[in-house]
């Protein structure tokens, strides 16, 4: 069974305001004795009820109903592109901050080449405070994740601004196929590389357009679950910057 | 002579604060009051005022409290010193370590805490003034705290309490008509799923009377439902005005 049946009959706005407990729709034909939880879409199946399970926004798509949380938790998953703060440093490896409740681990096998205890001094590469651009290479919810810098243009972030966000802001950031993001780089000619954990690597052209950068992400984070948000932003950087429309 | 018992209802049926009997106290309901946690929320039920706060899911500490399959939730439920008439002891109390837990208790039959294996979500509820039902209003607050915080949930949950004083049945008590009524009956109820997460009594109530004060429960708590609800939708309508007027 999926919530993609025919007979499902919805009964909230799609970009409606949701809580927890909220009835969202009706499944005709089907009855969940037990409790069905899929995490993924916030909802979860009771009886012939579809219900959301946190505060967020309903979307709606090809008859599929899920909700779009306003506030989450970054949970690790392998092959993420996260930015991490080193936050302690050990004989071999580094522990990094990613902004869940897991702590990373970054060997330092995979940042030193013939990496030898005895002789590297890991304080010497990366110190605690440092940012990383790093890949998840393996998480299992039973060990911490490990991050991995091999990868191009994965790496100590030595130049640039790193903007922090809500995790929950991020899929708003990138927009639909990378809408925002597009527009993001194009109007201010800015590098952007977005980390799924909520961090987000900016460098610009000078301080002025960095200002303006900084400025548009915050407008993105605060209106995140407002319709016509790439319009308003695309408005809001050609009055700062002075670009053509 | 000796201190004397309070009238707690009035010859014209109405009780010591002027409620009728099946009257709750105004709900006031705020939510993200607290920008260092994740999720808070200030709830009132007339004098009654607490605060609750949520940090995480976040690395549960000490280690040894993580569990491997879903997030450790730990309660606190602490009465502020300042919070009664006379000033009490911050000093946890028997009564308040037996709160902490039923509330835990209670607040684990809606967290989905699978979703977190070996996390901790902390759960602190500040009592600021207590008149009366402080655990029904902490587990209110802390559970739209909870749902502020982003954390799954199966519903929000609504604590109210029944009491019996001068053999009348009356919803939510305050602190006299608890201090001198014959019975107390506090319940936690998850409105939309229809179950109750957390049922007490001190003192002696009918079989009858349990029915009908569940009764008047189930029926207040849909109305400090809709008060929840709107707190939560409020707090990004708020976030919308304020963008608009920068």
């Amino acid at each position: 069974m999926s919530t993609t049946t025919p007979t499902l009959k919805i009964l909230v706005a799609d970009r409606q305001i949701v809580r927890p407990g909220d009835c969202l729709a009706l499944i005709e034909g089907v009855f969940e004795q037990k409790l069905k939880h899929i995490p993924e879409k916030h909802i979860y199946i009771l009886g012939n009820r579809v219900y959301s399970d946190v505060v967020g926004v309903v979307s709606i798509e090809n008859n599929t109903l899920s909700v779009v949380p306003l506030e989450s938790t970054y949970i690790p998953r392998k092959d993420d592109t996260v930015i991490g703060v080193i936050s302690g440093v050990s004989v071999s490896s580094w522990s990094v901050d990613i902004k869940s409740p897991y702590k990373a681990i970054l060997p330092a096998s995979d940042v030193i080449e013939g990496f030898n205890p005895a002789i590297h001094n890991l304080r010497n590469y990366l110190d605690i405070g440092d940012y990383v651009l790093a890949k998840v290479a393996a998480f299992d919810r039973l060990r911490d994740p490990v991050l991995t810098v091999k990868g191009k243009g994965l790496g100590k972030i030595i130049d640039g601004y790193v903007v922090e966000i809500k995790p929950s802001k991020v899929a708003r950031v990138i927009g639909k196929k990378g809408s925002m993001y597009n527009l993001l780089t194009n109007m201010t000619k800015c590098e952007l590389v977005v980390g799924v954990n909520g961090y987000i690597w900016a460098r610009c052209p000078d301080e002025r357009v960095l200002d303006v950068l900084v400025k548009a992400i915050r407008l993105i984070e605060t209106k995140a679950h407002m319709r016509g948000l790439t319009e308003e932003v695309r408005s809001y950087l050609a009055s700062k910057l002075g670009v053509q429309l | 002579m000796s201190v004397q018992k309070p009238v707690l209802i009035r010859e014209d049926g109405r009780r010591i604060d002027g409620r009728r009997p099946d009257e709750m106290r105004p709900v006031k309901i705020a939510v993200g009051v607290l920008k260092n946690a994740n999720g808070s929320a200030l709830v009132e039920y007339g004098e009654t005022r607490v605060l609750a706060a949520v940090y995480g899911p976040r690395e549960a500490l000490p280690k040894y409290m993580s569990m491997p399959m879903r997030a450790t939730l730990r309660v606190r439920y602490h009465m502020a010193p300042f919070s009664t008439d006379e000033r009490k002891s911050p000093a946890p109390t028997r009564r308040e370590i037996e709160l902490s837990k039923v509330i835990r208790e209670a607040l684990e039959a809606v967290v989905f805490s699978s979703l977190f294996p070996r996390t901790g979500i902390d759960v602190f509820i500040e009592v600021l003034q207590a008149d009366g039902g402080t655990r029904t209003a902490g587990l209110t607050a802390a559970s739209i705290a909870l749902a502020d915080a982003g954390i799954p949930l199966k519903d929000i949950v609504i604590g109210v309490a029944i009491g019996k004083v001068n053999g009348v049945l009356v919803l939510d008590i305050n602190g006299l008509e608890d201090e001198y009524g014959e019975a107390d009956m506090p319940v936690g109820i998850a409105p939309n799923l229809g179950e109750i997460v957390l049922f007490q009594l001190n003192g002696v109530l009918t079989r009858e009377e349990v029915k009908v004060g569940l009764d008047m429960a189930f029926k207040a708590a849909e109305n400090i439902y809709k008060i929840a609800k709107e707190a939560l939708y409020n707090k990004y309508i708020k976030v919308l005005e304020e963008v608009k007027f920068e």
